[in-house]
């Protein structure tokens, strides 16, 4: 049986724990105000918030409820736009919506009030930018965004006050949510712990399966692994990170390690997907997939990965993530086997790492060709060690074996990366897709390439030598 | 005025389609389409899927009672495919089933058999083998043949500009229910409820008196929903009616995607002759319009890109012609704008390429040839209250267009591979249904015995905030308070005989017919209240009777009542028919404009000249909005469709491949604008004009106009690239996707 709160009301259901949340929040619960607008996790017009208890503190994430199947949703509490409506009438972040008419047809608000009442649950410092960010994943067609973005800009304002000791006690004081939610900490400890795991079929997040399959999978036997406790977090050693399989890529974007170890990490992180995604995909849904483009993928492979995976009996074995391709969609892996844990080594003083990502919109989109690069220096601008990924440009996220190879150990120069890209080229095989043409992939290789140089080493290597 | 659905938008209260909650023993239903773009259709086997558990039944083009056609102008498009496959996506019938995923599963165990036919996606292809939706149109001013020679530059070339897919958030849908007697009440998202009326009609062979059309309000429409939201509802009403079960149909996202028709893209070629002076002497071009399978609205839109192709300049010489081509993609449809943006790309190009060929500014051209009162537009109306100047000296002064240009010339002087561009986009659009028999409209008002006033009219609220206005002109008419008066949904029982709420028109002609139903029920009042309150010169404020400024001791609630009790009649039906307007198709002459709409835009983008993205840093506007009725509305507007018109000139990207299949069919793979890649900035001022008469309350159209200020995005762009590449060629490609960009970057270098 799978239970939850709803809004304000504890749900206890015997329905298919692979029925989305959307369907069950709509025609089960008949809360209308929560909308379809694509079911695959692209529109954010089924916006819902998921609250659970993190580090002894009540933590709400926004999630696309069309990707979500129940049972991921098990213990926690999930709000719907019904439940942000307080006693009062509206609360202070459907007020800025109305104030600054940051609605006209309606249909895509609910999700983008949700994703900003989650933001002011979550906030801690407030300001606008992240309040805009906090609707990444909310597509509107009407406004334009300048009036939400006015209306974020209201709401970051009024939660500069916020009371980060109390929050729940000083948000329903302030009307931004109804009262009753300070009592869903207390109520979140009646469930019982985490559903039994079972199944065939293991199903993280639900980001990739639930787009295309989710007729079927509302039946199928599945195995979920969503925020399994023995599968989540990310821990460090002194040499080595170690990312825990059904981790989401919110928990890489938010890791302070991770931060301060990569300079750019929260900007490459930002490019992937957008925030209800990312707070629900998972870092080992995003490899088995084995999209050619994957980001998160591609990232491991710049990085050098390596994967641990666990079959039935528990027994392991330890692969370099690179390995781990074979064809398209084709893993080395057997079917019982899950990912456990991912691992790479952490960068010392002479490491650079850097992620280049184009697509034809910058954010919530899928790569035209992304690429990640990490190069160990050594004096005299040797390159040490070198390893660097492509995706869109083949079949499966691409290790460019003979380029690093063909680097290692040479003087890093502008004719150096010249030549290399002519390698590199020799080793993609881009085809003409919705992403764009071979020949413009092929140019975008080269040009993502040399950025990666320009942006890290930019006192020797000058964008004018290189296009 | 803040929208007044604007409290129930933010809380979910909002009663969208498929947010009525189910009838007891509602069915569902999903179409089955083509899986090919052109073929015979030899055999379809719905055994399996209905030997399903749960499915009830599988209707096809046998199953029809009366005609098999929802062809609006032209009756030349089946609702089901019969013996022919014409699209990819073209519905060959539906399944009906007691749930959406039983639909789903049960689709895919339809075996269709069909033998394959040459497919056409390209306009020209389709012109060169006459394969035509409608004769060919063209309008003509003066003489081009003989101006050419006057010309001192001429100059030509070829422009391809790419469709737009509508992407309202909410999809297709339709909810159906008999009534008794074999009438039926559908509820439907629909931009046009009189034409699923009518055409429900005559699919199921009833009279209209028996279909109840009913729409609340669109999750957005911007033309996807005023031909194409009819077919869904014939759909569900066939159901109903034999099945004499509730029927519901709401469309999955990549279902709507592939079998709805989009905006057109048109391929064009140009001439155009200056003098050396930079006054357009000459303009010659030929559009070829991708129609689609069928005519839908084609012919219309084609017309109106014949109308528009000269946008805000005055051209003395004109000749434009325009073809309607047929092809195998779905039918394409009306979009915000309505073929008036691909008209006007054309000559903003050709302009382009006079600019880039002579080492003029384009600004300068432009300026040089904004229109006067006084021009003659080549369909034959006289230029009056012409705004064009105004707006673009508004804007070249408001906003300092010269230090713009300054900047960022000094900015691509000093930076390598970042280069900033600057277009200046001037438009001229006109308010009328070009079709001039569809310019009118009703409403009805009744006053209720306790005060309330509850008003009907045509129009479709879909977003664009026509009830809010429409509640103001009642509230301002009648005085009572905004509380007073509730916008009632738009019903076929109601008000008949509408046309869809479109071309911009929606508030202009509802709003009359409001104003007039308010008058003379105002009128009826004053007299009760002369004759038994003793006040002269009646005037409500806030339900309180005032007797020219003196406050009396009545209510609007006691006037009511007295008015009742008097048997007074306290509801008014009023019919609004715009005058002036006429149009001879024939000659291509006429006045078919109610008046036009103005203004400027300066757009600056700033272009990653290394990997070949974009960025919009400002868009600045100076528009021309009469006397706005209500600026939060209208500024909503203009900012959401200077948005979408960036979005169709750079992210948005169509691609069919050359089978006809849709390969950008899902959100993942056609981007629209997101909060990240809208401009940093946007500033809109407005014209300060005095309004025009035809124009509701002189508060002009809004819809559509600002949406071809997105136009100037495509121009700005191609500047940044030029100061990256300079002297090279660039094809006109509509949109500069950054594919694209990147590509034009690195072209012979």
């Amino acid at each position: 049986m799978i239970e939850f709160i709803l809004n304000n009301e504890t749900v206890r259901t015997d329905l298919s724990p692979g029925m989305t949340l959307l369907d069950y929040v709509r025609y089960e619960a008949n809360l209308r105000g929560t909308k379809i607008g694509c079911r695959e996790g692209d529109c954010g017009a089924c916006t819902v918030l998921l609250g659970s208890i993190r580090d002894q503190k009540l933590k709400y994430i926004s999630a696309t409820s069309c990707l979500t199947p129940l049972a991921n949703v098990h213990g926690m509490h999930v709000v719907t736009i019904e439940g942000l409506n307080t006693e009062g009438g509206l609360n202070k972040v459907q007020k800025a919506f109305v104030d600054c008419s940051g609605t006209q047809c309606g249909f895509c608000t609910p999700g983008f009030v949700t994703s900003l009442c989650g933001y002011a649950l979550n906030c801690e410092n407030a300001n606008a930018m992240d309040a805009v960010g906090s609707m990444d994943g909310n597509i509107c067609r009407c406004t334009g965004y300048k009036s939400i973005e006015r209306a974020a800009a209201v709401v970051a304002d009024q939660l500069q006050e916020k009371d980060h000791n109390l929050p729940l006690k000083w948000l329903a004081g302030e009307e931004f949510i109804p009262a009753w939610f300070e009592d869903i900490p207390e109520r979140l400890g009646q469930f019982s712990a985490e559903l039994p795991v079972s199944g065939e079929k293991a199903i993280g997040g639900g980001t990739d399966l639930f787009v295309h399959h989710q007729d079927v999978l509302q039946e199928a036997p599945l195995k979920f692994l969503f925020g399994k406790k023995d599968l989540t977090g990310i821990e460090f050693s002194d040499t080595e990170c170690i990312i825990h399989a059904s981790s989401t890529a919110a928990d890489l974007i938010d890791n302070a390690r991770l931060q301060s170890v990569f300079p750019g990490w929260h900007s490459y992180m930002k490019l992937v997907s957008s925030t209800p995604i990312r707070n629900i995909g998972t870092v080992a849904g995003n490899l088995v997939n084995a999209s050619p483009i994957g980001d998160l993928t591609i990232l491991l492979l710049g990085l050098n990965a390596r994967i641990v995976l666990l079959d039935n009996e528990d027994l392991t074995r330890t692969l370099p993530l690179k390995e781990f391709y074979l064809d398209y969609k084709k893993l080395d892996k057997m079917e019982s086997e899950i990912i456990s844990r991912i691992i790479f080594d952490l960068p010392d003083m002479d490491s650079h790492f850097h992620f280049e990502k184009v697509c034809k919109r910058k954010y919530l989109d899928i790569a035209s060709v992304n690429t990640a690069i990490q190069i160990r220096m050594s004096e005299g601008r040797i390159i040490k060690e070198i390893h660097c990924s492509m995706g869109g440009v083949g079949p499966i996220p691409l290790y460019l074996k003979n380029t690093v190879s063909f680097m290692t150990g040479k003087v890093l120069s502008s004719e150096l990366i010249r030549e290399s890209v002519d390698i590199l080229q020799s080793e993609i095989k881009p085809i003409s897709d919705a992403r764009g043409s071979a020949d413009y992939k092929r140019l975008l290789a080269s040009q993502l390439f040399f950025s990666h140089f320009i942006e890290l080493f930019p006192e020797e290597i000058k964008g004018e030598e290189l296009l | 005025m803040i929208n007044i659905d604007a409290h129930n938008h933010v809380s979910g209260k909002s009663i969208y389609l498929d947010d009525i909650i189910e009838w007891k023993g509602t069915l569902f239903a999903l179409p089955f389409d083509a899986p090919v773009a052109h073929a015979r259709l030899d055999h379809v086997d719905v055994s399996k899927a209905l030997s399903m558990s749960g499915v009830v039944v599988v209707l096809t083009a046998k199953d029809i009672p009366g005609k098999n056609q929802i062809g609006g102008i032209i009756a030349d498009e089946p609702l089901f495919a019969e013996e022919d496959i014409h699209f990819w996506g073209q519905p060959i019938g539906i399944i009906v089933a007691t749930s959406e995923r039983i639909c789903r599963l049960a689709r895919e165990q339809i075996e269709i058999k069909f033998s394959e036919l040459p497919v056409i996606t390209d306009p020209r292809e389709a012109h060169a083998q006459n394969k035509l939706i409608c004769p060919p149109r063209n309008f003509q001013l003066g003489d081009v043949t003989s101006a050419w020679g006057q010309c001192q530059h001429v100059f030509e070339g070829k422009v391809e500009i790419n469709g737009q897919e509508h992407l309202y958030i909410e999809t297709q849908g339709a909810y159906a229910r008999m009534k008794e007697d074999g009438s039926i009440l559908i509820a439907s998202s629909t931009q046009g409820p009189t034409a699923v009326q009518r055409t429900i009609a005559k699919v199921l062979d009833i009279p209209m008196h028996k279909v109840e059309v009913d729409t609340v309000r669109l999750g957005g429409g911007f033309g996807g929903k005023e031909d194409q939201a009819t077919g869904w509802a014939v759909m569900v009403a066939l159901a109903a009616q034999k099945l004499r079960k509730p029927v519901k149909m709401v469309l999955h996202r990549m279902d709507d995607m592939r079998m709805t028709g989009k905006r057109h893209p048109y391929s064009a070629d140009f001439k155009i002759g200056l003098s050396s002076d930079m006054k357009i002497l000459a303009y010659e071009a030929t559009f070829f319009q991708n129609a689609g399978a069928a005519a839908d609205l084609s012919p219309a839109v084609l017309e109106r890109t014949l109308f528009h192709a000269t946008n805000a300049y005055f051209v003395p010489n004109v000749h434009v012609t325009a073809y309607s081509c047929k092809t195998n993609l779905p039918p394409n449809t009306a979009f915000r704008g309505f073929g008036g943006p691909q008209g006007k790309f054309v000559i903003e190009a050709a302009i382009s390429k006079a600019s880039e060929s002579l080492g003029v500014p384009a600004a300068d051209i432009q300026k040089q040839n904004l229109l006067n009162d006084g021009d003659e537009f080549s369909y034959g109306q006289i230029v009056d209250q012409c705004e064009a100047q105004n707006a673009w000296n508004s804007c070249e002064e408001g906003f300092d267009l010269k230090s713009i240009q300054e900047r960022v010339r000094l900015f691509n002087e000093q930076n390598s591979h970042i280069k900033k561009g600057v277009a200046v986009q001037p438009i001229c659009f006109g308010i009328s249904f070009t079709n001039t028999m569809m310019n009118h409209a009703r409403a009805l008002v009744h006053i209720y015995q306790d005060g309330s006033v509850v008003v009907s009219t045509g129009a479709v609220e879909m977003g664009q905030g026509v009830n809010t206005k429409l509640l103001q002109i009642a509230v301002r008419k009648l005085g009572v308070q905004p509380g007073s008066v509730r916008i009632e949904s738009t019903n076929t029982l109601r008000i008949a005989n509408t046309s869809p709420t479109a071309a911009s028109a929606g508030a202009d002609l509802n709003g009359k017919a409001l104003e007039m139903a308010c008058k003379s029920l105002w009128e009826r009042l004053e007299q009760v209240a002369a004759e038994h309150l003793n006040i002269s010169n009646l005037r409500v404020q806030n339900d309180i009777l005032y007797d020219n400024q003196q406050k009396t001791d009545h209510t609007w609630h006691d006037l009511v009542q007295k008015a009742f009790q008097l048997r007074v009649n306290l509801s008014e039906h009023a019919h609004y028919a715009t005058p002036l307007i006429h149009f001879d198709k024939e000659k291509g002459k006429g006045h078919p404009f109610a008046y036009h709409v103005y203004g400027a835009a300066i757009l600056e983008v700033t272009v990653d000249c290394l990997r070949g993205t974009y960025h919009f840093d400002k868009v600045q506007i100076v528009h021309d909005l009469g006397v706005s009725m209500n600026v939060h509305i209208d500024n909503g507007q203009i900012e959401g469709a200077v948005v979408q018109g960036i979005g169709w000139m750079t992210l948005e990207e169509i691609i069919y491949n050359k089978e006809g299949r849709l390969m950008t069919n899902a959100l993942s793979t056609y981007k629209i604008p997101d909060i990240y890649s809208v401009p940093s900035e946007i500033n809109i001022k407005h014209l300060e004009t005095e309004g025009h008469e035809l124009a509701i309350q002189k508060s002009k159209a809004v819809g559509e106009p600002p949406l071809m200020y997105g136009l100037g995005a495509y121009f700005a762009i191609r500047n940044a690239v030029s100061a990256f590449n300079p002297g090279k060629e660039f094809a006109f490609d509509a949109p500069y996707t950054p594919e694209k960009v990147l590509m034009d970057l690195y072209k012979g270098r």
